[in-house]
């Protein structure tokens, strides 16, 4: 069964993606993670995501179009990114996404995939 | 004292020893939590105005019981248990009426809930809620489970409990060994999840560790006389004596051979000690024994400033013979490579089936350290990747990473 974990960062953490003192370590965490995963056969996917404040927001409303800047909703902590992996049971995607190297001010939220759909 | 000082002190000190006596009783711990918990509630209500009667416990008691036989009449599904309840009824209204203490009943509880029929996973969680009375929440974070599923789990071992009719007594002896070695993994298990997080990254974690020794301290107090309880009483106490000194004012991971000797307690190590040479008067070597020997002699360092590897080595053989556990394998290969070098340490750590190590982080933290004491860059690289891959603990992950890079 798939679950896709979300990573949560504060706008600090994001700001460690350029700051010169910072950055080296801030995306060092990650390969050994995502290499432990492929290497346990429980990668499915997963992808890093462009800070909030390029995300735009599309809505219809009313049959009228708006295009908003975003993110969807000004929260303290915002998406980062998220990978998809293979486990045979909640407890288990718990036991991957406690591993992952979360920031300080970051967290990280397990949800079941649906199935998938049939076309 | 103020009523609700005096309930939440009750509630702190008496929780498990009521519960178990109302679950010895009603042989359904679901019932007698529901009960204990209708009791307390009552005290709420009619302590402040009351005042806190003479024997707050036998006082529960009471009215838990009442309560216990009001829902069995109301159910009438369980009219199997109601005789017992009655007599129970009398029971604990002669223990308010006298001076005697109602009897201690916790043992039947640590050994109901490391039954055999009870699911292993259930085992720990179902003793921290149950004899310690921690929520589930709390008890699932340690576990890094949903609460809700906690609850669950928690749920279905006690219908299980009730429903197969698993006895309250204390094993008989025939059965004992087996039966208590039970108990002591699932009491290990709760000192285990609490050692993950001396960073106190989540502080709802913290406490396990304490808790877990408190089991140990109420099991030995139960069974005075059994070396294997006061083997593992020994171990924890060793380990917790080193919780300072495993990191740096920073918060920063320290290893066990970099440790300041001077942070770690000396009262703990005395009494992980005491415990260990009462437990060999026993002459019945065990698992818990020589996993206490062995911090034992790292303690040592100590006093001399140096370790004895040939005996760790030797009592990690000896662990291996009783329980070859990933755990006392790698700690052995570990071992072996401080008394024979790297290169046997390397052939020990190889030697153990690829299917027991995939995902157990110690096996790759050693062999990245052995990798690069052999001078095989490219494979150490590769392993200390792994390892730091499979890291739960921030302070760990960094000392690794650090390490990787040293060469």
């Amino acid at each position: 069964m798939n679950y896709t974990i979300l990573i949560y960062e504060t706008a600090a953490d994001f700001a460690e993606r350029t700051d010169p003192q910072k950055q080296q370590a801030y995306w060092a965490r990650l390969p050994p993670y995502i290499k432990a995963l492929k290497d346990a056969g429980v990668f499915v996917g997963g992808a890093g995501l462009e800070p909030p404040e390029t995300a735009t927001i599309l809505r219809r409303r009313n049959g009228q179009r708006h295009v908003q800047d975003g993110p969807f909703a000004e929260a303290k902590e915002q998406l980062a990114g998220y990978f998809i992996i293979d486990a045979p049971t909640l407890d288990t995607a718990l036991d991957w996404a406690s591993r992952y190297p979360a920031t300080p001010g970051g967290a990280v939220e397990v949800r079941p995939n649906l199935p998938p759909m049939q076309h | 004292m103020d009523a609700r000082r005096a309930i939440e002190q009750v509630a702190r000190d008496s929780t498990g020893r009521l519960l178990a006596f109302l679950a010895a009783r009603s042989r359904d711990v679901a019932a007698a939590e529901d009960g204990l918990a209708d009791a307390f509630r009552a005290a709420l209500e009619v302590w402040p105005h009351t005042g806190v009667p003479d024997k707050p416990e036998a006082w529960l008691l009471t009215v838990a019981r009442r309560r216990l036989i009001d829902r069995t009449r109301h159910a009438r599904v369980r009219e199997a248990a109601t005789p017992t309840l009655l007599a129970a009824a009398d029971e604990a209204q002669e223990l308010a009426e006298t001076e005697s203490m109602f009897p201690d009943e916790r043992l039947k509880l640590l050994f109901i809930c490391a039954h055999p029929a009870i699911d292993a996973a259930a085992r720990t969680p179902l003793m921290l809620q149950t004899v310690l009375g921690l929520d589930a929440a709390r008890i699932a974070s340690a576990f890094i489970m949903q609460p809700a599923a906690m609850g669950q789990r928690l749920t279905r071992a006690k219908a299980k409990i009730h429903d197969a009719g698993i006895p309250f007594d204390v094993p008989v002896a025939s059965m004992l060994p087996s039966r208590l070695d039970a108990v002591l993994e699932a009491i290990y298990a709760a000192y285990g999840s609490g050692w993950d997080d001396l960073a106190g990254a989540d502080p709802r974690r913290m406490g396990l560790a304490m808790e877990a020794i408190g089991l140990g301290r109420l099991l030995l107090g139960l069974m005075p006389a059994e070396p294997e309880v006061q083997g593992l009483l020994a171990l924890m106490l060793h380990c917790e004596a080193r919780r300072e000194a495993r990191r740096t004012a920073a918060g920063g991971y320290v290893p066990l051979s970099e440790q300041d000797v001077a942070r770690w307690s000396r009262p703990m190590i005395e009494e992980a000690e005491r415990l260990l040479a009462a437990a060999e008067q026993a002459g019945r070597i065990g698992r818990f024994q020589l996993e206490a020997a062995i911090q034992s002699m790292h303690a040592r360092r100590a006093g001399n400033g140096r370790t004895d590897w040939e005996a760790i080595a030797l009592l990690y053989e000896g662990l291996v013979r009783h329980a070859p556990t990933i755990g006392a394998l790698v700690g052995r290969a570990a071992a072996i490579a401080e008394v024979r070098g790297a290169a046997t340490g390397w052939a020990f750590l190889q030697a153990i089936p690829d299917e027991a190590v995939g995902s157990y982080q110690p096996y790759w933290a050693l062999a990245a350290h052995l990798l690069k004491r052999l001078d095989r860059p490219e494979e150490a690289a590769a392993a200390y990747s792994r390892a730091i891959g499979l890291c739960e603990d921030p302070a760990m992950r960094a000392f690794l990473v650090q390490q990787a890079v040293v060469t």
